[in-house]
């Protein structure tokens, strides 16, 4: 049984003072490989929990979570991730950084440059391959970030705002490249952002989330990301479903974050 | 005084040279994008050292030098005034059983390196004879006037003026190229005038210096040779800073990565590190004694510290996505620790490296005034008790150089070697 299949997952933090904050609560998910999924949701509402719970970086306090029918435990190799800034080495080269996953594998040299080269090819950065990445505008870092992780060729692509740190023309570059990528690679992808129209562009499937606790509120499937592949993604946009769904989704967020903000002003 | 009227002379060509310099010669100078910019008061980065004010800063400092210790460097009419050197005279009258009488004292006053014996002179007429007297440069004498005279003090004769001015004991008369002050046994005390230079003895000449330098560098100085008065300091630093290092980066790392070591260490590293490794001296003394082994743990603690410190931050200031992302790619916690850990905290590293050169600098020459046979501060102390002035200001100066040298090699090994730094 191949897929992401995450089963009544809860994350508690305790607190000093006594009480707790329920971050999530009995999320249960289940991906097919391949699938894409995008993440929305006010801030507070546990998506990057989740993230870091399926990435192994947090152990989750109940529930479980299989990859192609095993439980996951810690960090592994099977599900990469790329976050919105900052996790490139700065001390490598571009070459360096995206062959290292298979340089810690101990992959042969002339199988790893291959590798690199091919995947630098399709990210667009050969002539660039030499330069620190601390040279290279954000749009390339991110693109490097991309290649690092495919080059590992995990099961499982976590995405952490990955477009979050870029100004808009890149992002509407680097979107189409994510798209171009999945379907290209196959890859099981989750992607967590703030924008709405990124997860409906990008996100075969999104989940929009509640804070307090931390759960799953609607899912969608949408067709935008299946029309996006190869095409322009501001066509793409003119969609006739796209502008409803996206007020909708709008006004859905909005009204937790108002929620949230009464709350907080009740309490205070 | 005169260190008020050399503070004036410093800031006259401090203010002086600046409006010389930005007014005409600037003004002739080609524009570029900085001298464009409308806000540069308040703007750090429009703010570069100007090279003319560099070049005469070290230049009015030698200048200065020179002016007031009368180097034969600087054309004469720049010099302070000199001290007096040559032939005077001032006359006294004596006073004995109600009558009075003149003398003339002859004064010699000779540069210290020439010994002169006071002149032949004619004793004149009267009870009153004339009299001579020969006197160092720098120096002040007390001339016996008396001693020749017909009439002496021990039979009630008194110096009752000198040049004619009426005196008394404790009184000072001016005179020609000096003051005479009439001492409490009325005997004519002779100080010759001073002018506004520096005496050697306290501030040689430049030229002096230099010449000192190399017959320090020719004749070596306490049976070393300049080069191995330098050598042992730095050899010390060296030793002692690796040693430092050696031990202080892993105990850093390991304060970094685990609970225990960072509980075990932190009341240690944290009272050791603010306690100033000259404060350690004597303990090191007591237990080393003042050989090698004592002066290299000395700078092993001085650089362990600091090195357990910069390590230490520079595990802790690892960015955790850096981490996590590694553990992502597969990396098991030796490589993380090789490729992500090592690499992230070298800049701090160099960083606590270029403090900890520093210091051992300094308390190599501190410790090497308080006790060593051999090394800079050694070299200094030692001159300094025999009153060797120029080889003190020689040896200051190589301390100065050799430190800047340290310093600036280190920032060219961490551009060389962390070109990354600063660029996360």
């Amino acid at each position: 049984m191949t897929g992401l299949v995450l089963t009544d997952v809860s994350m508690r933090f305790d607190l000093p003072n006594g009480t707790f904050v329920q971050a999530l609560e009995n999320v249960s998910l289940d991906m097919k490989a391949g699938e894409l999924l995008s993440v929305l949701g006010p801030s507070g509402c546990g998506k990057t929990t989740l993230l870091n719970i399926v990435a192994g970086f947090l152990a989750q306090t109940s529930g479980k979570i299989e990859l192609n029918g095993h439980e996951i435990h810690g960090p592994d190799a099977e599900r990469g991730m790329v976050f919105q800034k900052g996790a490139l080495f700065e001390w490598m080269s571009v070459r360096e950084n995206v062959g290292f996953g298979p340089s810690m594998k101990g992959m042969p040299r002339g199988e790893k440059t291959e590798k690199v080269d091919h995947l630098l090819d399709i990210v667009g950065l050969q002539d660039f391959k030499e330069k620190a990445v601390y040279e290279l505008s954000g749009g390339m870092q991110q693109r490097v970030a991309l290649a690092r992780c495919l080059a590992n060729e995990p099961d499982v692509i976590l995405m952490d705002e990955p477009l979050g740190a870029l100004d808009a023309l890149t992002r509407e570059k680097m979107q189409s490249l994510v798209l171009k990528l999945w379907k290209e690679t196959g890859k099981t992808i989750i992607l967590i952002t703030h924008s709405v129209e990124e997860a409906l562009l990008l996100g075969e499937r999104l989940i929009v989330m509640a804070p307090r606790p931390g759960r799953i509120h609607k899912e969608y499937r949408l067709p935008f990301a299946e029309l996006g592949v190869g095409a322009d993604l501001r066509e793409v946009k003119k969609h006739a479903e796209f502008g409803p769904r996206r007020e909708e989704i709008l006004a859905m967020i909005w009204d937790m974050e108002e929620e949230i903000m009464g709350r907080t002003e009740n309490a205070s | 005084m005169t260190g008020l009227f050399v503070l004036f002379i410093y800031v006259g060509i401090f203010v002086g040279s600046f409006f010389v310099v930005t007014k005409v010669v600037q003004k002739a100078t080609p524009q570029d994008y900085t001298s464009l910019k409308t806000v540069t008061f308040g703007d750090e980065s429009a703010v570069r050292p100007n090279r003319f004010a560099g070049v005469l800063s070290i230049l009015t400092l030698f200048v200065i030098w020179g002016m007031f210790t009368g180097s034969s460097l600087l054309p004469r009419f720049l010099h302070a005034p000199a001290p007096f050197v040559g032939t005077t005279e001032f006359t006294y009258t004596a006073e004995a059983d109600g009558s009075q009488d003149d003398g003339t004292v002859t004064v010699v006053v000779y540069p210290r390196e020439v010994e002169t014996d006071a002149p032949e002179v004619d004793p004149g007429d009267g009870f009153a004879k004339n009299d001579s007297a020969a006197i160092a440069q720098w120096r002040t004498g007390l001339i016996r006037v008396d001693s020749n005279d017909e009439i002496g003090r021990g039979d009630g004769a008194t110096v009752v003026a000198i040049n004619g001015t009426p005196i008394a004991p404790g009184e000072t008369v001016q005179v020609d190229n000096g003051a005479v002050t009439l001492s409490d046994k009325g005997t004519p005390n002779f100080a010759p005038y001073r002018g506004w230079q520096m005496e050697p003895l306290y501030l040689p000449p430049p030229e002096e210096v230099w010449k000192r330098t190399m017959n320090v560098i020719s004749d070596g100085f306490r049976n070393f040779t300049l080069w191995q008065h330098l050598g042992y300091s730095l050899f010390r630093v060296i030793a002692g800073f690796l040693l430092g290092a050696l031990v202080g980066i892993p105990l850093g790392y390991a304060m970094g990565l685990s609970n225990w070591f960072r509980g075990w260490f932190d009341p240690i590293v944290e009272f050791m590190r603010p306690v100033p490794p000259l404060a350690l001296i004597p303990l090191v003394i007591i237990w080393f004694g003042i050989g090698e082994v004592g002066k290299i743990i000395l700078l092993f603690l001085a650089a362990l510290w600091i090195m357990a410190i910069a390590a230490r931050s520079g595990v802790s200031g690892v960015n955790i996505s850096k981490v996590h992302a590694a553990y992502s790619l597969g990396a098991s916690k030796w490589q993380i620790m090789r490729h992500v850990i090592v690499p992230n905290s070298l800049p701090e590293i160099f960083t606590g490296a270029r403090v900890a050169m520093g210091v051992c600098w300094g308390t190599v020459v501190a410790a090497e005034l308080v006790a060593a046979e051999q090394g800079a501060g050694m070299m200094i102390m030692v001159a300094s008790r025999f009153q060797n002035t120029d080889i003190v200001i020689l040896g200051i100066i190589l301390i100065g150089i050799i430190g800047f040298g340290i310093d600036m090699l280190m920032r060219q090994a961490e551009k060389w070697l962390v070109p990354w730094k600063g660029k996360a």
